[in-house]
């Protein structure tokens, strides 16, 4: 499929470089938050305002409901996650900018946060109960732990499939409709049309951003709570 | 009995024109290029069938628990912020059953793996 007009081959050409079109932007994703931070963030004051306001409101929300999810003990792993949703969102918001796309539009990038996030759950479980963490796989009778294992097994690698490829379906169908809605109705000359999708594409922006942090969060929870 | 008879013939029929159609690949006759391409016509029919019966199932799942989720908020407003969580992750988790059967079909539009043997049995390559 082909992609369109886009900055980073724009930018790529005179130092004939090769980067793909998702590490490229999420190298974009990450200097803007790199730069909103340093902007906002370098000298903190103790009764914030301006930008160092909100992002203290979204910081602080977030790690509001981490801590109520994951209990107190969760707290090293705030870090983590919040990148996680802000980052994502991001990338989804900014495949909605004219001659950029979303860099979770692309299997790769979406693959490597889900194994990174479920990886990580499973470190964290590790680090908790030690040996004891294949009680969390064996279930509450050690009758049936023959069956049930292959079977938790099987739900692990099925989580990052599914993680992986939600984030992936939605934000590629959004990308080929708003394409699909840009090149082939000639009402309103080509911005027109586009504009209800747009709509929707933001609001499935946040939710997805919401949902990938959410169930790695719930993953996080699984891992560190009591065995059944 | 006659009806069944005539369609099973003509069921026979219409498949033993379709693989006669194979002996004579070697030519680009019209009528070989179309037979060798029917495989393209059915995976883009498979393909809009496939997403509509599962964006049917997706929404009915959906609906329900919406249902049970709203009920739940009216029964209790004050649990509305709990219950909201776990609805969204809910219909999120409904709707992903759906993306997955939209990526079967993007995959069958758009990057089809029978693409390159087909084109190479017609010569086309």
């Amino acid at each position: 499929m082909e992609h369109g007009f886009l900055w980073l081959e724009v930018l790529q050409k005179p130092f004939h470089l090769h980067i793909p079109v998702n590490v490229g932007y999420f190298w974009l994703a990450m200097l803007i938050l790199i730069v909103v931070s340093l902007i906002f963030a370098r000298k903190p004051s103790f009764i914030p305002k301006g930008g160092q306001n909100v992002l203290e409101v979204v910081i602080s929300a977030l790690e509001d409901f981490i801590i109520e999810n994951l209990g107190e003990h969760g707290r090293p792993y705030v870090p983590f996650l919040a990148t996680l949703f802000i980052a994502i969102l991001v990338m989804n918001l900014l495949g909605l900018v004219p001659g950029c796309t979303s860099a979770t539009a692309n299997l790769n990038t979406n693959a490597a946060m889900a194994l990174c996030a479920v990886v990580y759950a499973e470190l964290v479980g590790l680090k908790m109960y030690g040996a004891k963490y294949i009680k969390h796989y064996t279930g509450p009778v050690m009758a049936i732990a023959p069956i049930l294992i292959p079977i938790e097994i099987i739900s692990r690698l099925a989580r990052v499939l599914s993680l992986t490829f939600r984030l992936f379906g939605n934000i590629m169908s959004k990308e080929i409709l708003l394409m699909l809605l840009f090149i082939n109705l000639d009402v309103g000359k080509y911005v027109l049309p586009t504009l209800p999708i747009y709509f929707l594409g933001i609001f499935v922006c946040f939710v997805q951003a919401l949902i990938f942090f959410m169930l790695s969060m719930i993953y996080f929870q699984i891992a560190m709570e009591e065995a059944h | 009995m006659s009806r069944k008879v005539l369609l099973c013939s003509a069921v026979v029929s219409v498949l033993l024109l379709g693989l006669s159609g194979l002996a004579f690949a070697q030519e680009l006759e019209p009528e070989v290029m179309k037979r060798g391409l029917t495989y393209f016509v059915i995976a883009v029919a498979t393909a809009g069938f496939a997403m509509a019966i599962a964006t049917f199932g997706g929404a009915w799942g959906q609906s329900w628990a919406t249902k049970s989720g709203l009920e739940g908020i009216a029964r209790n407003p004050e649990a509305a912020g709990k219950i909201t969580v776990a609805l969204i992750i809910a219909l999120a988790l409904i709707e992903s059953l759906v993306i997955y059967t939209l990526v079967v079909a993007l995959i069958i539009l758009f990057a089809n793996p029978m693409t390159s043997p087909i084109m190479k049995l017609l010569g086309m390559e």
